[in-house]
């Protein structure tokens, strides 16, 4: 029988305000433990939530972005439930009355696209750390994130592979980040997600038994978890067993996943309205006014890169990975007016030298107006297109305008005809056996020339230049 | 008369007039408290020293004429206000070293008016109680009788205002926990409307129904202590900044043309005779000044205790899970694992009743549950709230008995929680409402027991109340008692 997977995931990214959701505590990650706290995150008695409405906002952006429909009221609610990571023994989330629903974001798949359905999204306070000490029996909590604000966005059981929720996780990890409400680090936990997984044989409707996946913290491990656990349960299903409903975490070192212990997972989160909140209401002035602040999405970016600057889908993909990337790219655009020539130069020398160092555009030395310089310099023909890969390397090492480079390791190429010519005149004299080989129709050996001009003139001069001149004067 | 018998209005008149000093009438309360705290046992927590010194930096204040609203006068709190550096046990085991690193808002205001804090007075374990016994610090005695309980689960701070160990104490009412002691005291306790005296620093019971309260001595206190403590807090998203009246404006007005409407399902079978009849004088004082009483129907009176005992355990469930021995106050140190520190934590750590109440709490939140309890008792929460909507738009105020009985006995009903539980019958459907109410004391039974009447009104109409219970305080003329300790 062939089976077909049904997938789901749920996100979690934590939002990029300056404070916690409910209390005015600082949301930085790497502090020391326990100094980003107040007693309203810390749960002490008798203090109370209030809403900080950024959170709001951020929610609506992402939920604008993905097309969802915005509910006019939305209610917080308390997950209730023990764990010493939760200071107030409940979370506050949104269950009952989600404030975004029914939204989709489309993916590129095999060249076409493919719509994934976005159920809904919500807001909720993060929990705080356990960390364990290795040499003795006792555990310490870190609550500096507790109350940290994050937005779950969980999609419609619409994926069908692993390739295809990794190209969903990434469109939605690329979308927050170009909204700038999070900062989508997988590593430190701003960006999580988990995943619903079930087969049913291809062609049936009704879903089979799911399982939940957990502990996938980079988008690899989400692709590789998947893959596992869809032949996992294929394994399970053709050897005429049955799924079991559970939450299994990856492991990333054996490559599976296994079962959570059955006592961890049951629980009965008794979900009802929080009664230290009030509805937040969400009113169409406040949509309109968010909606024209947004961003330009990554897809549209992409498309308009392509239709107004002319270049490869590929390159449109390269250079709109970031906001920042693309911003930098388009003033150089702006400054060259070359913008095929700018998306080689982006894409080559300058993501090569960052990617080495494993820095980010925001912090590449080299600037969009001296990158562009050194473009048109090459237009105009002042250097050498072999010339600016010196000059390139050198701007990325010292921060230093093109001209500076330029003049320092006077590398001016020699346009001047005159200076050239005489130049020429002597190579000609010095090699009287090459120039009659030449002129009696081995034209193979005006390379030999090109090269004996290049070495007069220590490779500054023109190669056109050399050219146009050389074949004027070998032909006498 | 001692300092410690007179009143807020009577005592920062002497203020005024330089006839007495704060560290006089301090003294002269813990005095008091020195006589008569051993019998009644109305405090947990003592805070001479610092009341001392509060007393003597507002008699400086006064001399330099700077004399705030309530500057020099000793107000006991109940022990579910949070206090900066002093104990707030709530009445509980599990928070009997908590000290905590803020001021409850109430707290803030009174400081800023000047007030003294004589100490944090007895409650019900969590507020969850109707006599003050459920308090892992020992009961609380009635000073008009002390084989019998103060009421509760303010016992502790209306006991104290009875037996003028404080001048004014604050209390809390998730469903009469003000005005049932009040009441079984004879003081006035007034709950206020939901929303209008700050929750931020009030260890939660219940909180769609907890609201913060004063205990006075008579009705000019009370308005008096809510023009300090009424008012919008940014720190609680469900307060409401609707301004604040001057109470006082309402005091020794009439009330001639009021509409006084009489709950015919507040007068059952089961109320005491000699409580009604205490009450059926109230209507004919009314009348006597000139207000009309009109029957008037709240027709789902008969659910209340119902839709209380679904609605206020689901929230305090939640609201207690924070005590698990992770970060303050108690934790058992038997606990081998983590679900055993919890367990033992929370099993040595609160009381029975508190106990009882996480349980049903927990059952009516659980899935499966969930709809035929808490949901459909939010339900009949709002028909509840809509007959007083209805009802107010044919009567200024409502008049009802505070309690069915006067005070019983010390250890009566401990076993027997339903009778527990309809002490508050006429109190509780004010905090589902939200509305605010006012118990004022109406005279005596044979036995020598307080008895209390109770008048409510609209949302935020506690002016209104207080215009009322001033107007009928004059006319009544209920006999000045004290009790004999």
């Amino acid at each position: 029988m062939q089976f077909e997977p049904v997938i789901g995931l749920e996100i979690h990214a934590q939002l990029l305000t300056d404070a916690k959701i409910f209390c005015g505590c600082s949301t930085k990650f790497g502090a020391p433990p326990n100094t980003h706290t107040c007693p309203v995150c810390l749960g002490m008695p008798g203090v109370l939530p209030v809403l900080n409405r950024k959170v709001v906002e951020f929610m609506i952006r992402m939920a604008l972005a993905t097309n969802c429909r915005l509910n006019r009221e939305c209610n917080f609610a308390r997950k209730n439930y023990f764990y010493p990571d939760l200071p107030k023994g409940y979370q506050i989330s949104q269950y009952a009355a989600p404030p975004a629903e029914h939204g989709w974001v489309d993916v590129e798949i095999n060249g076409g696209k493919k719509r994934i359905g976005i159920t809904r999204i919500h807001m909720e306070e993060d929990a705080g750390k356990l960390m364990h000490d290795e040499h003795n029996p006792a555990s310490y909590v870190d609550l500096n994130r507790t109350g940290v604000p994050l937005i779950e966005i969980v999609s419609d059981p619409d994926i069908r592979s692993a390739e295809e929720a990794a190209a969903y996780l990434r469109r939605l990890h690329e979308t927050l980040v170009y909204l700038g409400i999070c900062d989508g680090n997988m590593e430190e936990g701003s960006f999580r997600c988990d995943a619903n997984v079930s087969l049913r044989p291809k062609g049936t409707e009704a879903f089979g038994t799911r399982a939940e996946l957990k502990n996938m913290n980079s988008f690899r491990n989400v692709q590789r978890a998947l893959e596992y656990e869809i032949k996992r349960q294929q394994y399970v299903l053709e050897g005429g067993g049955e799924v079991v409903q559970e939450t299994r975490l990856w492991d990333d070192t054996a490559g599976v996943t296994h079962a959570m212990r059955g006592k961890e997972e049951a629980h009965d989160y008794r979900y009802f309205p929080d009664p230290d909140l009030v509805p937040v209401v969400i009113d169409d002035a406040w949509i309109a006014e968010i909606r024209s602040s947004l961003p330009e999405l990554p897809l549209e970016k992409r498309e308009r890169f392509v239709r107004d600057y002319q270049i490869p889908v590929y390159d449109a993909g390269v250079l709109t990975a970031s906001r920042a990337l693309a911003d930098y790219y388009e003033e150089v655009v702006r400054l060259s007016g070359e913008p095929k020539i700018a998306a080689n130069w982006v894409m080559g020398d300058v993501l090569r030298f960052l990617n080495e160092e494993k820095r980010d555009i925001r912090e590449c030395p080299i600037s969009p107006a001296s990158l562009a310089g050194m473009i048109r310099l090459i237009q105009q023909g002042t250097i050498s297109g072999k010339m600016a890969k010196e000059v390139s390397e050198a701007m990325y090492r010292s921060g230093k305008t093109p001209q500076a480079i330029i003049e320092e390791k006077g590398l001016v190429q020699i346009t001047d005809e005159d200076a050239l010519a005489k130049t020429i005149a002597e190579v000609i004299d010095k090699n009287p056996t090459q120039v009659s080989q030449y002129r009696g129709g081995r034209e193979k050996v005006f390379g030999f020339f090109v090269g004996q001009v290049m070495k007069a003139t220590q490779g500054k001069a023109n190669p056109q230049l050399i050219n146009d001149l050389l074949k004027k004067m070998l032909a006498g | 008369m001692e300092l410690h018998e007179l009143t807020i209005h009577e005592l920062l008149d002497r203020l005024r007039a330089g006839e007495t000093t704060s560290a006089e009438i301090t003294a002269s309360v813990f005095g008091r408290i020195d006589a008569v705290e051993k019998e009644v046992h109305a405090y947990i927590t003592l805070m001479r020293e610092t009341a001392l010194a509060e007393a003597a930096r507002a008699d400086e204040r006064i001399r330099k004429g700077e004399i705030g609203a309530l500057t020099g006068i000793p107000i006991a709190l109940k022990d579910i206000c949070c206090t900066k550096g002093v104990r707030t046990t709530c009445g509980s085991r599990i928070l009997q070293n908590f000290i905590p690193p803020y001021n409850a808002t109430v707290v803030e205001k009174l400081r800023a008016a000047g007030a003294v804090f004589p100490g944090k007075t007895n409650m019900d374990e969590f507020a969850m109680g109707s006599s003050t016994e459920t308090s892992f610090f020992g009961v609380t005695r009635n000073p008009w009788d002390l084989d019998r309980i103060p009421g509760g689960s303010s016992g502790g701070s209306a006991a104290a205002v009875a037996a003028d160990e404080c001048i004014a104490a604050l209390g809390s009412d998730t469903g009469g926990s003000i005005r049932q002691p009040a009441a079984l005291c004879g003081v006035v306790g007034m709950k206020p409307t939901y929303g209008r005296v700050s929750r931020f620093g009030l260890v939660a019971f219940a909180s769609s129904l907890d609201q913060i309260g004063p205990f006075t001595k008579d009705v000019e206190d009370c308005a008096i202590v809510m023009n300090v403590i009424a008012g919008y807090d940014p720190r609680e998203s469900t307060s409401v900044p609707e301004e604040v009246p001057d109470y006082r404006r309402f005091l020794g007005k009439g009330i001639e043309g009021w509409r006084v409407g009489i709950p015919k399902e507040y007068f059952i079978a089961g109320i005491d005779p000699e409580v009604e009849a205490a009450v059926r004088r109230t209507i004919q004082v009314a009348e006597g000044a000139g207000a009309k009483c009109i029957e008037v129907s709240l027709p789902h009176t008969e659910y209340c205790l119902a839709v209380y005992y679904i609605v206020a355990p689901a929230e305090a469930c939640s609201n207690l899970a924070r005590y698990d021995g992770v970060k303050y106050g108690f934790r058992s140190e038997e606990g081998r694992d983590l679900m055993e520190m919890y367990k033992k934590t929370r099993a040595a750590g609160f009381g029975a009743e508190v106990k009882r109440r996480i349980m049903i709490g927990t059952y009516a939140l659980s899935s499966g549950y969930y709809d035929a309890y808490y949901k459909k008792a939010s339900q009949v929460r709002a028909l509840i709230k809509r007959d007083f909507d209805e009802a107010f738009a044919k009567c200024d105020v409502i008049l009802t008995p505070t309690t069915p009985t006067p005070a019983f006995r010390v250890g009566e009903r401990t076993d027997d929680p339903m009778q527990m539980y309809l002490s508050d019958i006429f109190t509780i459907s004010t905090n589902l409402a939200g509305i605010p109410g006012i118990s004022v004391p109406c005279g005596f039974t044979a036995a020598g027991l307080p008895v209390g009447v109770q008048f409510l009104a609209g949302h935020f109409q506690e002016g209104r109340l207080i215009q009322f219970a001033s107007a009928y305080e004059k006319h009544a003329q209920i006999e000045k008692r004290r009790p004999t300790l």
